[in-house]
């Protein structure tokens, strides 16, 4: 049994939640913008895991492992959207998005 | 222990401010997991080895792989780095960054202003996550994998070749 600052592992969540939010706030490039969700993504599971070790249940493990199905659906649809997005478009620009129609 | 949460943590942040500021995006994705690699390692010093082994080899393993190949079949050279550090303007990120530096400082407060200052740690066995995961969450299981089915079925759809079109073309030109 050891005994860890859980403070500290939500603090280290917070800031990462908080970068990612910085990076799909201040990146144009939609790849960028998609790693900076599964940041933020991560730190959610991170929230979660920690909130398991301080009442030593499974629970916050299991939506942990949700969490990671719902990345890897999510970042699979994104990454096929990018492919057909570059490929009509020729650039990876979110702004040209607004072009899309349909 | 916990200067090996510190350190972990440390590493984290800093590869995670790396990922958001590179122009490059395969540097921007190697920094990525080595900062999966760290929270991994904060799971594992949380007492949840499962959580990282599945972090290791779902995130860092599968996902980063599936975000290689794209950047490969985008084929991004020289130029959209460069385009990239043009976009990367202070006028563009300064904004974004405060709010999101404010809303950071609401959290810390918060977290600093709470009772539990320290937490006892116990590890979760795979095994209780298990049962866990096939008895009371057994339909978010499910659901998971009807998820995870739709993804399949949207990623074949939407990353196909354009067949329809060449079919119209080819039956307006062919009889």
């Amino acid at each position: 049994m050891n005994s860890v600052s859980g403070e500290f592992v939500l603090l280290l969540s917070g800031i990462l939640f908080a970068l990612g939010l910085t990076g799909v706030l201040m990146r144009r490039n939609i790849i960028f913008i998609l790693m900076s969700v599964e940041i933020m993504l991560n730190a959610a599971g991170l929230a979660f895991v920690v909130a398991a070790a301080r009442w030593h249940q499974p629970d916050g493990q299991v939506m942990f492992i949700f969490i990671l199905a719902m990345a890897a659906a999510e970042v699979s649809v994104g990454l096929a959207l990018v492919l057909r997005f570059f490929r009509s478009f020729k650039t990876l620009d979110a702004d040209a998005a607004g072009r899309m129609r349909g | 222990m916990n200067t090996l949460l510190y350190i972990s943590g440390f590493v984290a942040v800093i590869s995670t401010l790396m990922v958001i500021t590179r122009t490059n995006a395969v540097h921007a994705l190697l920094y990525l997991i080595v900062s999966l690699l760290s929270v991994s390692l904060v799971f594992f010093l949380l007492g949840a080895p499962f959580a990282a082994a599945l972090e290791v080899i779902v995130y860092a393993g599968a996902i980063m792989v599936l975000f290689i190949f794209v950047i490969m079949m985008l084929n991004a050279g020289a130029d959209s780095a460069k385009q990239e550090r043009q976009w990367l303007s202070p006028a563009g990120w300064i904004g974004p960054a405060c709010l999101s530096a404010v809303l950071l400082g609401e959290l810390v407060y918060a977290l600093t202003g709470s009772s539990t200052k320290i937490i006892m740690v116990g590890m979760v066995s795979p095994k209780q996550v298990g049962i866990s995961l096939f008895g009371p969450y057994l339909i978010g299981v499910e659901l998971a994998s009807i998820l995870l089915l739709s993804g399949l079925i949207g990623a074949y759809h939407l990353g196909r070749p354009d067949k329809t079109e060449e079919k119209e073309e080819k039956e307006r030109n062919g009889p």
